[in-house]
């Protein structure tokens, strides 16, 4: 939705979408510093329209700082043992070398995160921990859709699903890189 | 039996110190480990450190459980998909079972009432708040690729179950023991994969994918196999007790792995290795046993036992190692980012603002529903019928047995100690030997009180009445009656007639006389027996015994 509009504002003048709360579009001068992203320019742009400034929960100027490079522990180095173990686990294929320097450097941009003090805060492990969860009546509500669901295999016997037999086990790191050589990609 | 395990021993102990390590001692070696293994399993208070030459304590045992019970509902636990036994593949899928991608978890609160009531059962405490986890691991029959169980904080924890099993010659010492449970927790089960070896594929069900399970951790507190069947036994108990899991073995719905290894007590633990594939109580006892007998002959040939999962083969009664070895797996335990935390609340008193009492699980309101337990029942039997514990066993452990046995107890006018001689020996005898549930013996309780009623009012004797049991057990539509006018199996009770089959036997006996004239009685037994053959049992024996000895002397 954001982008939607994002997008419609940057063609000018059209009227944004309904939705956005928004009739018409301001002048862009207020976006002018160029925080960067679509994002935070809808949200200021938004915000200063409908709340004129006084209950924005969007600071006028930026509040954050840099974290000094001494404040961190010491950046994480990936052994390409773990990459090994990594993508076994995941099936994910990370292994060339771009993939383990994108990987490090997101670790170092969640290093910040040691900088904040956490004692006697507990942890939170779901955003909606102030709601109840839901607990449903114990009917049977759904099922009998086998047809459905094996259409969408490509492979069936019988109405079972077809797997091989076992894990196949992810082939080590040399083969693999031989098995790419030979592949399209 | 102690003073024979020492004389075995110095004899083994002679044979090894003259003999080096060939494969001919290997063997008298691992007998003796064997008629050890076989003398210790039984009771701890035969364990005698004699054997070794270098006195060190006897290696032991260390089982631990856990315990995977499929929890009686009609949805699964995060889907509305029913839940049955035997359905056509794939029917019961619903698209969240099938991982399709978009689709969520909603928990089923009947699921969580059962595992509150299992706990409340073996007096575990629950936990008010607990978390959802995924288990990360990739199998064909878990299409999402990890499993929704709850690893951090479970829903109960720290219970105890209090199991017993008996000893001695004629197995009537009850020992009774007892094993923490270190925790409960829901978890969703997996689906059924099918392995079709000839073509290379495995062929996936997942009608049973998404299925609540309570997984009952248990702490390493037993020693072997027959420990361990008893604690499984009277958890199937329990769990039928309450209704929240059918607990049978052989249809899946009660899995138990066990986690074997063995060390010297003292020491610490040794490494352990997981056994499945068990399918019956029975089974569990001999995997057990199997697995620490082989543990301890390879820790003997000074070999290292190996931290891995092994099957149970039935039928050689062996564990074989597994195929998938992949060593250590590492789950990558995740918070469940689609469940926020679940709470139990103590009351409707305790709940919240803007809570609605019939929508959570309130921890009273199930405590109050909670059913006698096997254990009270068990007590119960024994204090108001006064009966051996033993048979309190067989009555609670026999499904419907209890209610039969005070139905005819209520109907008799017998003596509940003879009720349970007829109801243990006569009726689970013949139900047992064609293998028949309570619910089908074709002698129902009031047939069975009317039989002892006549036993007892003396109008047939009790080994006739054992002859009439079978012929009602045939004939299920006559009554008793019937059975005893058409064979003719009334009691003599004419002491006319009485002595006159007894003169009748004295005369045609004069040796026998004799020898009983010359004080030995016991031959009065063959004079009994014989006339109750004439008699075709019809006569009481302690008339008889009187009339013959009054004739003899």
């Amino acid at each position: 939705m954001f982008c939607k509009c994002a997008a419609r504002a940057s063609s000018a003048l059209r009227p944004l979408h309904p939705r956005c709360g928004i009739l018409t579009l301001p002048a862009l001068n207020n976006t002018a510093s160029g925080s960067g992203t679509f994002w935070s320019r809808t949200c200021k742009r938004e915000s200063s329209n409908v709340n004129s400034a006084s209950n924005s929960k969007v600071p006028q100027a930026p509040t954050w700082e840099p974290i000094a490079e001494n404040q961190l522990p010491s950046p994480t180095r990936v052994s390409p043992d773990l990459v090994d173990k990594l993508e076994r686990l995941a099936l994910v294929d990370f292994g060339s070398k771009e993939g383990v320097d994108c990987l490090e450097k997101a670790i170092r941009f969640a290093d910040q995160l040691h900088v904040i003090n956490t004692d006697g805060v507990e942890p939170m492990d779901s955003v909606l921990e102030d709601r109840e969860l839901y607990l449903r009546d114990d009917l049977v509500t759904e099922g009998e859709c086998a047809e459905e669901l094996l259409q969408l295999a490509k492979h069936t016997v019988e109405e079972y699903f077809v797997a091989p037999p076992g894990n196949i086990p992810l082939p080590k790191r040399e083969e693999r890189s031989a098995m790419l050589k030979d592949s399209e990609f | 039996m102690a003073t024979s395990s020492s004389g075995y021993s110095r004899m083994f102990f002679k044979l090894r110190k003259y003999a080096n390590k060939s494969q001919h001692l290997y063997h008298i070696d691992s007998f003796n480990l064997v008629i050890r293994t076989i003398w210790t399993s039984g009771s701890k208070t035969q364990l005698q450190t004699k054997v070794h030459t270098k006195s060190l304590p006897q290696m032991v045992g260390v089982v631990g459980l856990e315990v995977h019970a499929q929890i009686q509902s009609t949805s699964k636990l995060f889907s509305g998909s029913h839940v049955r036994f035997l359905a056509p593949p794939n029917s019961l899928v619903s698209h969240f079972d099938a991982s399709l991608p978009g689709t969520l978890p909603v928990l089923n609160r009947r699921c969580v009432e059962a595992a509150v009531l299992t706990g409340l059962a073996l007096n575990c405490t629950i936990n008010r708040k607990s978390l959802f986890d995924r288990k990360h691991y990739f199998y064909a029959d878990m299409p999402a690729g990890y499993q929704i169980t709850q690893q951090r904080v479970p829903i109960a924890v720290n219970g105890i179950l209090v199991y017993s099993y008996f000893e001695g010659h004629r197995r009537n010492q009850v020992v009774t023991k007892s094993v923490k449970i270190k925790q409960i927790q829901l978890e969703q089960d997996s689906g059924k994969s099918l392995h079709d070896d000839e073509q290379s594929q495995t062929l996936i069900d997942l009608n049973r994918a998404g299925v609540g399970l309570m997984e009952l951790v248990m702490e390493p507190e037993m020693c072997c196999g027959e420990e361990a069947a008893a604690a499984v036994r009277e958890l199937q108990l329990i769990l039928q007790a309450l209704g929240t899991c059918q607990a049978n073995m052989a249809e899946g719905q009660l899995r138990v792995d066990a986690n074997v290894s063995v060390h010297r007590p003292g020491e610490p633990l040794g490494v352990r290795t997981e056994v499945k594939n068990i399918n019956s109580v029975r089974h569990l006892a001999k995997a057990i046993d199997y697995e620490i007998q082989r543990q301890m002959e390879v820790l003997q040939s000074a070999g290292k036992v190996l931290n891995e999962t092994r099957g149970f083969d039935s039928k050689s009664g062996n564990t074989i190692p597994m195929r998938d070895k992949e060593g250590l797996q590492d789950y990558r335990f995740m918070p469940e980012p689609n469940l926020p935390p679940l709470f139990v609340y103590e009351s409707e008193a305790s709940l919240p603002a803007g809570v609605d009492p019939a929508q959570v699980v309130l921890i009273d309101r199930l405590s109050a529903q909670l059913p006698e337990l096997p254990s009270v029942k068990r007590t119960r039997l024994v204090e108001k019928y006064g009966m051996l514990q033993e048979h309190s066993f067989t009555l609670v452990n026999e499904d419907g047995l209890m209610d039969y046995f005070e139905n005819v107890v209520q109907t008799a006018k017998a003596e509940p100690r003879k009720v349970i001689g007829w109801v243990i020996k006569e009726l689970m005898g013949n139900l047992n030997s064609q293998n028949l549930k309570v619910s089908q013996s074709p002698i129902s309780p009031c047939a069975l009180a009317e039989l002892i009623n006549l036993v007892e009012a003396g109008h047939i004797s009790s080994s006739t009445a054992k002859q009439v049991f079978q012929e009602m057990w045939k004939a299920p539509e006559k009554t008793v009656g019937q059975i005893v006018k058409e064979q003719d199996l009334w009691m003599i009770n004419d002491k006319e007639e009485l002595q006159q089959i007894c003169k009748r036997i004295v005369d045609s006996h004069p040796e026998e006389v004799q020898i009983i004239r010359g004080g030995n009685t016991k031959v009065l037994n063959k004079l009994m027996g014989k006339v109750q053959r004439e008699t075709k049992g019809r006569t009481d024996p302690v008339q008889v015994r009187a009339i013959l000895e009054k004739m003899v002397s």
